[in-house]
């Protein structure tokens, strides 16, 4: 891993293959357990490439025309999918869409079930959202098609944390390395996907993550990792701080008996102009959406300068292209 | 006691595999070992669904080579989920008991949870003699702990050990109701029925798919923590101690839970406690592979609850093995983390993983595994001890401890063609099983 990747030149956006050099990585994106921080940084210059693609008038490039992308989303979610449905179409493949909603899924049909008769009509790659953990590892044994997981349960959400961490690396010069870089992530840990992800792609990278909650939202058993520590102050967590990622809070949290009032929860934990004073001067503040305002983050914070919330969402795209056409492409 | 309580004939029961004649049978040339000891080679008679002798002289209707194996009385199983009526996609009794056999089982006890669950009489009945027709392996029904498994009122205690209910149970559903709990025990304890509990805290295990802990939390899967079964043990063997009810404590997964469970033992309480075959061998680092198949409750627990439970083991503070052989569809398990049901089907791997784990691996003796497997079975649910005695039943299993072959589970007998040990080479596999004098099950074919 070295400290150059953010500085490469983009090559020729006219063809987004020529991109980098093929390096060999996974063929499903589940995790960042399996892809190594060159591979990473590798996806990350093809994503410098996509995101010029998405600064032209006209934004579309046939890199992908002729492949199906398949998305199938067994929870609600309209920002992620929206997000791979553009990335897939800037690129020209085709798409399909799968809500699982209030399909034969709810009556007790088992995922292979669903999966065959979706996959019978024939997709090269699937883009999974499920409530479960584990489940877009489960169809990889039920299809040839590549799989890219849009988030499993508490598990995972990989493309979330790459546009995280390539948003960091494009707004934060000097750091793209992530050598000594320090990520807080303040909020609801435990039931975090997006927490998961994150600790494992920035401790890959180089980077140290604080995670920071109340101890009914945030086991000890977290802080196990080489490079995490907990902590259950947000001051302690946020002083020094390249980064600060607060997590949305689910309000059934309350009722689970995990968290007292709202109340005390923003007076302990919210993500704050007074407390971004102990940051990094230059510190980002980032949200993965949707934001519950004056909740876990300060509303006036989310509209600072220091805020990167719509980067966040904007850069998604370029991610997302780069995921895809490397999974269905850079392996040629 | 209205019936005879050696769980052999219940009185209102035909007999063992219909009305056709048992041949009398020789095993010749066994290595015999019960009970009372390795006796070595010898030929081991059986007339009339019983053991006539050994090394007797005259004709043999059926003549068995059993040079090379071993020759012990049939297992006993007290926990096994047959899934009728009701769920017959799942388990029938043919498949059931069929599997039960290759697993070199003689008796099991089905539990009730069942649909309708078995909380009437007349269901324990038609189940025991449905049972008795089809000469599998024999079946002796556990009935509801209260009507309907809902935790409200208790079932018919009396009139369903008179239909041939041995256990009083509503395994699967822990009973929350403490006061329940406790007037279950003084009902059943005036019957010298054995009350089993499936002691977990609902409250305290929450949506729980698997062991909490480091692997739960970085896999992003619901955990349940090894105190929801510790702290429901603990109300268990207090009630039994506070009404002197025999308590059984189906499936013991946790140090934390073995450790209650022996602090009551410690003072004479009237409890006794099995484990299985899968908390015995596996983690929740089986896991990481996120195959539903591992979905049991109570859940795997880590590598220290096993080592913790294999201790117990060998310091006898098991009472006895109970597999907990729980068949589900394949498509069933082929859901999500979520939503797959609990449990896995084992019966017919279980001597051959814990003779290969635990007595090939020097771990513990064959004579101990067996006594978990047959004495400590007749104890708990109060049978006499299984034998090779002339006089004692014609349930005799032959194992051959010498050939390893891998676990196959398309050749399962059990519905549940599908096994977390798939592949996995071993040995002690069950040869034939007689139940009642017949061949119950011949792996020769």
């Amino acid at each position: 891993m070295t400290g150059a990747a953010g500085t490469r030149a983009p090559a020729a956006p006219a063809a987004p293959a020529a991109g980098s050099p093929p390096t060999k990585h996974p063929r499903h994106l589940l995790d960042l357990a399996s892809w190594s921080a060159d591979q990473v940084h590798t996806l990350f210059d093809t994503s410098d490439v996509m995101a010029q693609v998405m600064t032209r008038t006209i934004k579309k490039v046939p890199a992908l025309q002729g492949f199906t992308v398949g998305t199938l989303f067994f929870e609600d979610s309209t920002r992620t999918r929206l997000s791979f449905e553009r990335a897939a179409r800037a690129q020209s493949a085709d798409v399909i869409s799968f809500a699982a909603g209030g399909s034969s899924v709810s009556k007790g049909e088992s995922l292979k079930d669903t999966l065959k008769t979706i996959d019978a009509m024939k997709s090269d790659l699937y883009v999974v959202r499920h409530p479960a953990a584990g489940a877009p590892l489960q169809l990889t044994r039920w299809t040839d098609a590549a799989i890219v997981n849009a988030g499993d349960g508490r598990r995972a959400h990989p493309t979330q944390a790459l546009l995280d961490a390539y948003t960091f690396r494009t707004s934060f010069p000097g750091y793209a390395g992530f050598d000594g870089v320090e990520l807080a992530i303040v909020g609801d840990v435990a039931h975090s996907r997006v927490a998961r992800s994150n600790v494992e792609l920035w401790t890959k990278l180089g980077a140290r993550v604080r995670l920071c909650g109340p101890r009914t939202l945030l086991p000890d058993e977290l802080g196990e990792r080489p490079g995490v520590t907990l902590t259950h102050r947000v001051e302690e967590a946020v002083e020094g701080a390249h980064a600060v990622m607060a997590l949305r809070l689910q309000t059934e949290r309350m009722a689970g008996g995990l968290l007292p009032s709202l109340a005390e929860v923003r007076e302990r934990y919210q993500v704050t102009r007074a407390r971004m004073r102990l940051a990094h001067p230059d510190a980002l503040v980032m949200h993965p959406g949707p934001m519950n305002r004056d909740v876990e983050i300060e509303g006036v914070l989310a509209d600072d300068p220091r805020s990167v919330v719509e980067r966040q969402v904007a850069n998604g795209v370029p991610v997302r292209m780069a995921v895809l056409y490397t999974l269905l492409v850079g392996s040629r | 006691m209205t019936r005879p309580a050696d769980g052999s004939e219940a009185m209102s029961e035909p007999p063992h595999g219909g009305d056709r004649p048992v041949p009398r049978t020789v095993l010749r040339g066994a290595r015999l070992i019960d009970a009372r000891g390795d006796h070595g080679a010898h030929d081991l008679w059986l007339v009339d669904g019983r053991v006539e002798g050994v090394d007797l002289a005259g004709d043999a209707e059926l003549e068995i080579d059993a040079r090379g194996l071993v020759a012990t009385p049939a297992f006993l199983d007290p926990h096994v989920h047959l899934r009728t009526p009701g769920q017959e996609e799942k388990e029938d009794l043919a498949s059931g008991l069929a599997a039960a056999a290759a697993g070199g089982f003689g008796t099991v006890v089905s539990m009730a949870n069942t649909d309708p669950v078995v909380d009437d009489p007349a269901i324990v009945a038609d189940l025991a003699a449905q049972a008795a027709a089809l000469g599998l392996a024999r079946l002796r029904p556990a009935a509801a702990l209260s009507l309907g498994l809902k935790g409200e009122r208790l079932s018919d205690y009396a009139a369903l050990q008179a239909a041939g209910a041995v256990m009083i149970t509503d395994d699967g559903i822990p009973v929350v109701d403490s006061h329940l709990q406790r007037r279950a025990c003084e009902y059943a304890r005036e019957l010298g029925l054995v009350i089993q509990t499936h002691s977990e805290d609902p409250s305290l295990r929450q949506g729980g798919v698997m062991h909490e802990g480091a692997v739960s939390h970085e896999l992003g899967l619901p955990g349940n923590p090894a105190e929801a079964e510790s702290i429901m043990i603990f109300r268990d063997c207090e009630v039994a101690r506070m009404t002197g009810a025999r308590v059984h404590i189906a499936h013991v997964s946790s140090e934390r839970g073995m450790r209650v469970v022996e602090w009551f033992k410690a003072q004479g309480a009237p409890v006794t406690c099995e484990v299985t075959p899968h908390h015995l061998t596996l983690t929740d680092d089986a896991w990481r592979a996120f195959d539903p198949v591992v979905k049991v409750a109570p859940p795997l627990r880590t590598a220290d609850d096993v080592a913790y439970l294999r201790d117990a083991v060998r310091r006898g503070v098991v009472d006895c093995l109970g597999s907990d052989h729980a068949p589900h569809t394949r498509a069933e398990k082929d859901r999500d983390a979520l939503r797959a049901p609990f449990g896995l089907p084992n019966i017919e791997v279980a001597f051959p993983l814990l003779y290969t784990d635990l007595v090939l691996a020097g771990e513990l003796e064959l004579a101990p595994l067996l006594e978990l497997l047959q004495g400590g079975v007749a104890r708990v649910m109060g049978w006499p001890e299984p034998t090779l005695a002339a006089g004692a039943p014609g349930d005799v299993v032959l194992l051959d401890l010498d050939t390893e072959a891998a676990v196959d589970p398309a050749r399962f007998m059990s519905k549940a063609k599908f096994s977390p040990w798939d592949g996995r080479a071993l040995r002690g596999w069950p040869a034939m099983t007689l139940v009642a004098g017949r061949v119950a099950f011949s792996r020769r074919g």
